[in-house]
């Protein structure tokens, strides 16, 4: 695999390893960016979604008569108006595209219209007259796995039940920590709602989707199986995407959209609100993990014991994936030769969970980071020490016993972060003039509810694995396609652009291996084969791998026709710049002069190394490669009232090769807001099923003064086995960093003389306090 | 226009009606009638001779943040800083905190503390009530149909006041409790008023009687117990609920924690100090 050198031909700017503007930056800050949620057509029509008010629930009767009375109203559709698969999903097919006779969430889809404007969707809706017949629902995750409640799905109340036994499951340690955690569910929050347009072909003999999505392809597939129609009668292009994290990669209102515009041969447009996107995507898993280290006197882990439960809420999902990553995780970024593990993804009545960024290693992090810090203290042993000492290298085994075969810099990863400055000031700031402290840097912030003697400020640390790209023997690949004529590069590929940069990096790719400046991008859309997702940090590595081969394929022809017009050997020529050099004659040409007139049009697949499933114990290869990180956190803690303020956040993240450092930086300061909210505010409340607080009044999303300065050092070694020496560096960011913020705390109220848990993500100052 | 329009909606800066009626909670029946481009609404007063201060329904918290108005009425605008965001800060107005009514309204502790006086219009006239009375429960006010909010008078009272509010975030968040505190020094008394630990602004009449009694106005010192029996009896003068933003329990701890803050804020603490 080429790794592309980097030699100081490439600093170039635009090319690998500078940071060239984004494509749509102007667009976006200036607000003329198309989000998917701008896109309309003429003659188009307004859909909505009707939903369940119950957890559980059977639809004894639908009464439409109401809302075609309402003048406006186009159609009423519900699961009798499903012409092929009623049933779709992203690894099992369990979740109807409209229930037809049972609910199983707050939220469900049971009938949507198309109307002539947005108000008269909501009346219609409110017209619809849905008899239910309130069902037991089931809400704990322990009920689903002990089978204490009647199935509330066909395919049972359990998703998945996968154990790990490694190593000697008998042996135990000289010192024993355990703990029991608690993670939250978390909202992926994107500030883009989900929107999109179908515009039906005449005939309805297919239909083209506008769409904000993570993966064009595998909606296709799903949309169409539930339309009736073949693939290729479906066309998805990729409307403005406004963040994703996960929420985008199942179907929310793809089926429905299509289906309405299908039925009405017009243009049919949905948008959901804020409200109805808190119902209406996945979210987080909220987990229960035990966990148990052993270790010896020293602090060297032996074993570890663990059983984790996700609640994987009404529908699979990617329960089942998010499961296994929990579980074979779960020793974290640390040397661990023994292993007792069992994890379990259950069904409940509760909102459906799957892909947020960090996928299942978020929460088995915040277990064995717990952990560590316990173990350090039972050893007597520094927090850094232990990690140090522990600390995962190339070619350590996983509880899997698969071998890390990736560049593993989990030691420089500690130290480096360990050598980051402190924050120079002292709690509240520098002093004012009048030598008080300014309230806005103090926990509490606006509220004014502490002065600085109120405050103290303690150091945590987390440090986290997490896999890249897709596990278990699934065959994960990427397409691009490159064209040059006279000199233009346009690069065609069906990756879905949500904000991390793709569309910056892919002509930085082209740029650097052919040498021009000039590179176009083609629409993103279906008319190409799949990309696979936008996740598991896995569009650098693959969709750059396979924008790379396509370039490199057009660079060989560039290289025979220069060849053969001026008698070169191709072999000898290279590309320098914007040149073509010939090594053997010295000569050198302007690429695009070299090839005038001429047109190279390649097309190459990018596919990483297989990976196995897990047998019943849990052992195989499942992962493709992994990436590291460390934080450390430093937070100020006001411990009679339970506010918090982070103050800084240093981390070395390993991240093979920046190939645009601007990026990385804003996926590491993004990634570590959201793992901040995790750690101390986000959180989806459901109380008997029903979401409390499905708005940015109460779902709490950190704001400026909330999030501290970031200082990060990036660990570059180039990994043998990535296409461009680069690592996915997305997800780690918000993985370590909760644990790392919440050790900050517990630091704090320790120097304060208070030994609190906070066993459970997120913080709320009452466990600090109370 | 509102005699005529009995069921018209009243809209100031908008930033709670627009939120309800997106929200779909609101479906305005009749007419929505902006108020906020009234002049007399818009203005504020200093009456030195009677010692008020006089502010129109519809001045923002942006208006209520200048050093004029702080000058007088320290704790409002204290207040004003901690709502929303400068946007929201921007178009909400005192007299739509009222007109809400939300026992979280972050200008609400601050006029119950001062007993402040709400005056109303309608075509049938004007009537002032005292804003406990005008508030009547969650969200509920004494408005009848027909009448408006003009203004809010408001004692300049010499001595400290202060407000101060929890949130689970460090700004643009929703109070899970708060507390108003003001020491008259010319009646020697300790005024408390506490938001979002009742079904509407609570004032803590035993509190203020303790603390008003064992501070030493003389000095403006008071005894470290006697503060932390302050912050007992504030505590027990709440009435919290446990709701999806908080439990009772952290609520009811909280405002006793902020009252005793603010009054530290204002008075010197002997540690040792035996209590009066
Ligand atoms: C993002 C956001 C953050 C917020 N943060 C805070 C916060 O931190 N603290 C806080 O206290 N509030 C907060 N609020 C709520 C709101 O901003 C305040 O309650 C504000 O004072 C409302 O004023 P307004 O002028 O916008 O009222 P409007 O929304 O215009 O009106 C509110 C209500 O009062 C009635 N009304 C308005 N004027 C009159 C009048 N003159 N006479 C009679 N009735 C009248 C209206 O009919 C309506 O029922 C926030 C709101 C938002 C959207």
């Amino acid at each position: 695999m080429s790794i592309i050198e980097r030699p100081a031909d490439i600093a170039r700017h635009g090319a690998l390893g500078t940071s060239p503007p984004r494509p749509d930056g102007i667009e976006k800050v200036q607000g003329t960016f198309e989000f998917s949620s701008d896109i309309s057509a003429d003659g188009c029509l307004w859909g909505a979604t009707l939903r369940s008010p119950h957890p559980h629930a059977r639809i004894v009767a639908i009464d439409p008569a109401g809302a075609w009375q309402i003048d406006g109203v186009h159609a009423v559709i519900t699961a009798d108006d499903v012409p092929g698969q009623m049933n779709y999903g992203l690894i099992s097919q369990d979740q109807p595209v409209f229930a037809s006779d049972v609910v199983r969430y707050v939220g469900e889809p049971v009938a949507a219209v198309a109307a002539d404007h947005p108000e008269t969707c909501r009346r219609a809706l409110a017209a619809l007259a849905v008899e239910y017949e309130v069902l037991d629902p089931l809400l704990d995750a322990e009920a689903a796995i002990a089978g204490d409640h009647p199935p509330i799905h066909p395919d049972g109340n359990v998703i998945r039940h996968q154990r790990i036994i490694h190593g000697d499951p008998d042996v135990t340690g000289a010192v024993v920590v355990e703990g029991t955690y608690e993670i939250g569910m978390q909202d992926q929050a994107f500030l883009g709602l989900e929107a999109a347009l179908a515009i039906p072909d005449p005939g309805a003999k297919g239909v083209e989707l506008h769409i904000a999505t993570q993966w064009l392809h595998e909606d296709r597939t799903q949309i169409a199986a539930c339309l009736g129609l073949p693939e290729d009668a479906v066309r998805l292009v990729l409307g403005g995407v406004g963040g994703a994290f996960g929420a985008r990669e199942d179907i929310s209102l793809q089926v429905h959209t299509c289906l309405l515009a299908l039925r009405l041969g017009r243009p049919v447009r949905m948008a959901y609100n804020r409200a109805e996107s808190f119902i209406g995507h996945v979210h987080r898993h909220p987990a229960t993990i035990w966990m148990r280290h052993h270790a010896t006197s020293d602090g060297e882990i032996v074993k570890i014991e663990s059983k984790t439960v996700l609640d994987g809420g009404a529908y699979a999902s990617t329960s089942s994936a998010v499961l296994v990553n929990a579980i074979t995780l779960a020793q974290g970024p640390y040397r661990c030769p023994n292993a007792v593990v069992d994890g379990w993804a259950v069904r409940t009545n509760h909102l459906p969970c799957g892909a947020m960024r960090g996928f299942g290693a978020v929460q088995a992090c915040f277990a064995y980071e717990s952990q560590m810090d316990k173990l350090a203290a039972a050893c007597g042993i520094d927090p850094v020490d232990i990690r140090v000492l522990n600390a995962m290298r190339t070619g350590d085994t996983l509880i899997t016993g698969q071998p890390v075969l990736n560049v593993a810099p989990v030691e420089e990863c500690i130290r480096e972060t360990a050598a980051l400055p402190l924050p120079d000031e002292p709690v509240g700031g520098a002093p004012m003039p009048d030598g008080s402290a300014d309230v806005m840097k103090l926990p509490g912030g606006a509220g004014r509810t502490a002065d600085a003697g109120d405050i103290v400020r303690g150091i945590g640390w987390g440090v986290s694995i997490k896999n890249l790209m897709y596990s278990e023997a699934f065959d994960d690949y990427s397409t691009a396609r490159c064209r040059f004529t006279d000199g233009v590069v346009t690069l065609k590929f069906a990756t879905a652009e949500v904000g991390q940069g793709f569309v910056t990096l892919a002509p930085q790719i082209a740029r650097t291996v052919l040498g021009v400046d000039d590179v176009r991008l083609d629409r993103i859309d279906t008319q190409i084969g799949s990309s696979g997702s936008t996740s598991a940090s896995r569009q650098t590595w693959m969709s750059g791998g396979a924008v790379n081969a396509a370039c490199l394929a057009v660079r060989s022809k560039i290289f025979d026709h220069v060849a053969e017009e001026n008698g070169f050997d191709p072999a000898a020529l290279t590309i320098d710049g914007t040149d073509i050099v010939d090594s053997v004659s010295g000569w050198r040409g302007d690429v695009a002069e070299a090839c005038a007139g001429a047109t190279f049009d390649e097309t190459a697949e990018y596919h990483h190394a297989p990976t196995t499933e897990l047998d019943e114990n849990g052992q195989g290869s499942p992962h493709t490669a992994f990436a590291f990180v460390a934080h450390r956190a430093v937070v100020d803690v006001d411990p009679e009232l339970g506010l918090v303020k982070v103050v800084q956040i240093a981390t070395a993240q390993d991240v093979g090769r920046a190939l645009n450092p601007l990026s990385v930086i804003g996926q590491i300061e993004g990634g570590i807001a959201q793992g901040l909210g995790l750690a101390v505010m986000e959180e989806i409340i459901q109380i008997d099923g029903v979401i409390r607080n499905g708005n940015f009044t109460d779902y709490l999303l950190p704001t400026f003064l909330d999030m501290p300065p970031v200082v990060a050092t990036l660990i570059e070694q180039p990994d043998p086995y990535a296409p461009l020496g680069a690592k996915g560096v997305g997800e780690p960011p918000c993985i370590s960093s909760t644990p790392a913020v919440v050790a900050a705390i517990r630091d704090a109220l320790q120097q304060a003389g208070i030994d609190r848990p906070l066993d459970r993500v997120p913080v709320r100052p009452g466990d600090i306090c109370l | 226009m509102l005699a005529e329009h009995g069921e018209a909606t009243l809209l100031a800066g908008g930033t709670d009606a627009m939120v309800e009626i997106n929200d779909g909670h609101r479906r305005p029946a009749g007419p929505v009638l902006a108020v906020n481009r009234i002049p007399d609404l818009r203005s504020w007063r200093h009456d030195p001779a009677s010692g008020t201060v006089t502010i129109g329904a519809c001045v923002t918290y942006t208006e209520l943040m200048d050093p004029s108005v702080a000058a007088l009425i320290p704790a409002l605008a204290e207040a004003s800083r901690t709502v929303g965001s400068p946007q929201i800060r921007n178009a909400g107005t005192l007299g739509g905190n009222l007109g809400t009514c939300s026992p979280a309204g972050d200008g609400l502790p601050v006029l119950a503390a001062l007993d402040a006086t709400v005056t109303l219009a309608s075509v049938r006239g004007t009537r002032s009530l005292p804003v406990l009375d005008f508030m009547v429960g969650v969200k509920r006010t004494a408005i009848e149909p027909g009448e408006l909010i003009t203004e809010v008078t408001l004692p300049v009272v010499d001595g400290w006041q202060g407000y101060a509010k929890v949130g689970v975030r460090n700004a643009m968040v929703i109070a899970i409790a708060s507390a108003c505190v003001v020491l008259d020094r010319a009646a020697r008394t300790v005024r408390v008023a506490l938001g979002s630990v009742g079904p509407t602004i609570l004032r803590c009449p035993e509190a203020e009687a303790d603390l008003s009694e064992r501070i030493d106005w003389a000095s403006m010192a008071v005894a470290a117990p006697d503060l932390a029996r302050f912050a007992t009896l504030v505590s027990a003068a709440s009435r919290p609920i446990t709701d999806h933003r908080s439990s009772a329990e952290y609520r009811r701890h909280a405002v006793g924690v902020l009252a005793r803050r603010l009054a530290q804020r204002a008075l010197t603490v002997d540690p040792a100090g035996a209590t009066r």
